[in-house]
């Protein structure tokens, strides 16, 4: 076993890319991802890691350099949040589009306006649908693990996409957890240097980024949805060889007293602990609840998440972040996935913890309390802002 | 006149074609011309970053692609940043073993549009950062690519379709952003001005650009005769003239000191060169005048910098 030693999960992040062995790093200081962008500066002045770190002039140049960088050969990193996500939106489709393994850490930040810094997932869900496989984990171990689950997963020939770990700004970021560190040696074997399929060289010219007419353009889409989509093994496989590695297992749902729960509590992110905490007391009342938690957004684990829900009568859906003029993102999709289900659970879509505002587990409880009676009272599509004062 | 005229230039440059025939450029594009010549200049080694804009379009129509050497397209506002990864990524694999060692130019490319306006700020990180690349503007004075809008490349008293000569505007009402005076006030060690009418001094600068080390940025005047409303037979011609009025001085800034490359004791009236373009046929004798009257004076700072008097 590693050391376990108590680290602000910012500079686990930051060690974990040193420990990956990153090539190229590009970034654009933005609260609250600094202090990863801080630590690797660090490593790389002090001649810990061997890459070069370049503070680029934007976010939108940040990507843009590992863009280069990547389709080059070289295995690339760069974390924002906020509006840098926003700037750099434009990029992260072409990313995808190109099929380049660069990794990306969202230190996950409020969208202005009004201006916020605190922590949801508004800034995640605006670049949603931009082709990346996308996690959201818990704890600081779990951003640590998941960097090097991403790179192996981003560079494998299989699968060749970008690769996002979200972990929410603030709450995970700047707190200090104890880390279990893994030795370096394991690393390298699991996590090799990359091998391009293509990479830009005179030696085998290739071109990229070639532009599409509509004759072929719907082609091109098509196969980047089903290697997405069928990325969904690979994923599991490398999450299965990462937890034989260190005896810590990730999936893409993943429950808690879930399996004969009437009433379940869906979550995504580091709201997912202190929702179980809230369940655990629940269930000391006798009260039949459980807990759901995404890890895996993109590609969207369907079966594994009607797996996981089917058997209940009603979800109540936690996010993070509003599609204004509809719902939660995380409840439509939850809805979209029931549908085709003839005996399916109802929804309730709470909308909490925006812009960093505290949810403690008697919050959690309240809403499954509210929840409940709105269904009883036959209130099945219900949706709110949890908590608003007027 | 002190033209270069160095036949031996000539002979060096390869029979070769790495943007190959066969692409889609327009009818006399000076833009297609002075790419092929800057690609001949830089030989098979180097990795291309290309923005968005004309000669992306014409070279790179899924699935065919015109270009021989490594290439690659991302957006229309970072090719400086697209390069900038490129470049650092070689020296990285190179130290690391990953990839043999051996010279690798990284060239990066755009259009006025991609240079002077939406790809300026990516363009100056890049510069700022010394990466050690070169940067090609191609630019033929407006958004010809989405259909001859104007761009801060434009000059005064242009037409163009969103600075069309109305009843009371007469084309682009701001003069040419001087975007080699831009570059230059970063302080790197190569910016030169060029033009596919003279091939020979293209290409040398080119190869100067790409054998000083950190970056370099040559900006081409590309006559474009769909955007100029010119004729195709006349796209070399008209570089030379844009170059003979004192319009487009040839010049270079080789660490701080500037250069002339071609002086004119006597500049030709630009009445010469506008009106062989439709953009400029509403031009008044008063307004030629006027621009006549800058770009003399833009002519003799230009000297004076070059040191060579007024």
């Amino acid at each position: 076993m590693g050391k376990r030693i108590g680290m602000e999960v910012s500079i686990a992040a930051a060690e974990a890319v040193k420990q990956a062995n990153v090539d190229v790093i590009s970034a654009y200081p933005i609260t609250p991802q600094t202090h990863i962008v801080e630590h690797l500066s660090e490593l790389v002045a002090n001649g810990d890691l061997d890459a070069d770190f370049f503070c680029v002039e934007s976010e939108h140049s940040a990507l843009s350099v590992c863009v280069g960088a990547a389709a080059t050969g070289a295995r690339t990193f760069t974390c924002t949040s906020s509006q840098g996500l926003a700037l750099m939106s434009e990029i992260t489709y072409i990313t995808s589009g190109l099929r380049l393994p660069v990794v990306m850490i969202i230190s996950n930040r409020t969208i202005s306006a009004p201006l916020s810094i605190w922590n949801d997932h508004s800034d995640a869900m605006s670049i949603r649908d931009c082709g990346w496989i996308q996690f959201f984990v818990e704890n600081g171990q779990e951003v640590y693990d998941h960097v090097f689950a991403a790179y192996r997963l981003a560079e494998d020939n299989k699968v060749l996409f970008p690769v996002i770990i979200n972990m929410d700004g603030f709450i995970l970021s700047h707190v200090i957890e104890p880390i279990e560190l893994i030795e370096q040696g394991k690393i390298d074997q699991f996590l090799p240097p990359y091998q391009p399929v293509y990479q830009l060289h005179p030696d085998h010219p290739v071109t990229m980024g070639a532009f599409a007419l509509p004759s072929i353009f719907a082609e091109t889409k098509k196969a980047q949805e089903e290697a997405l989509r069928s990325s969904m093994p690979k994923i599991i496989d490398t999450w299965k060889a990462f937890g034989d590695m260190t005896g810590r297992y990730y999936h893409p749902i993943e429950t808690y007293q879930a399996e004969d729960a009437d009433t379940l509590l869906v979550t995504m992110g580091s709201c997912g602990e202190t929702a179980s905490v809230a369940v655990e007391e629940m269930r000391e009342e006798g009260r039949s609840v459980g807990l759901v938690k995404i890890r895996l957004w993109r590609p969207f684990p369907f079966e594994a998440f009607k797996k996981a829900t089917l058997h209940a009568k009603q979800l109540v859906v936690i996010d993070r972040a509003i599609s204004v003029g509809a719902c939660g993102p995380v409840a439509s999709e939850v809805k979209a996935a029931l549908y085709g289900e003839a005996q399916r659970p109802s929804v309730y879509n709470f909308v909490a913890g925006i812009s960093g505002r505290d949810v403690t587990p008697s919050d959690f409880v309240k809403m499954v309390d509210k929840a409940e009676i709105e269904i009883e009272e036959g209130n099945n599509e219900g949706f709110e802002i949890y908590g608003v004062r007027g | 006149m002190t033209e270069n005229l160095n036949v031996f230039a000539v002979r060096t440059l390869t029979q070769k074609e790495y943007f190959s025939p066969g692409h889609r450029s327009c009818q006399g594009c000076a833009e297609a011309l002075a790419v092929r010549l800057a690609a001949k200049a830089l030989g098979r080694n180097v990795i291309i970053a290309n923005a968005t804009g004309c000669m992306e379009i014409v070279s790179s129509p899924l699935p065919y692609t015109a270009w021989r050497v490594p290439w690659i397209h991302v957006a229309f506002e970072n090719t400086a940043a697209v390069a900038s990864g490129i470049e650092s990524a070689l020296k990285v694999l190179m130290r690391k073993g990953r990839i043999p060692h051996k010279k690798i130019v990284t060239l990066a490319m755009a259009g006025d549009g991609g240079t002077a306006d939406i790809g300026l700020q990516a363009l100056s990180g890049a510069l700022e950062r010394g990466h050690n690349f070169v940067y090609i503007c191609t630019d033929n004075e407006a958004y010809m690519n989405t259909g001859i809008q104007r761009s801060s490349a434009t000059p005064f008293g242009a037409s163009t379709t969103t600075s069309p000569v109305g009843r009371v505007q007469m084309g682009q009402i701001t003069w040419k952003k001087n975007m080699p005076a831009i570059a230059a006030a970063h302080n790197i060690p190569y910016v030169a001005t060029a033009c596919p009418s003279y091939p020979i001094d293209l290409v040398q600068k080119v190869k100067k650009a790409a054998d000083i080390e950190g970056p370099a940025y040559v900006h081409i005047l590309s006559v474009c005769p769909t955007g100029w409303r010119s004729a195709p037979e006349l796209s070399i011609k008209l570089g030379r003239l844009a170059v003979e009025t004192g319009i487009f001085p040839l010049y270079e800034v080789e660490r701080g000191q500037y250069r002339l490359n071609i002086d004119f004791p006597k500049l030709k009236p630009i009445k010469e060169y506008i009106k062989l373009q439709g953009r400029f046929r509403h031009l008044t004798d008063e307004m030629i005048g006027e621009i006549e009257k800058r770009v003399h004076r833009e002519y003799e700072q230009l000297k004076e910098k070059a040191g060579k008097g007024v």
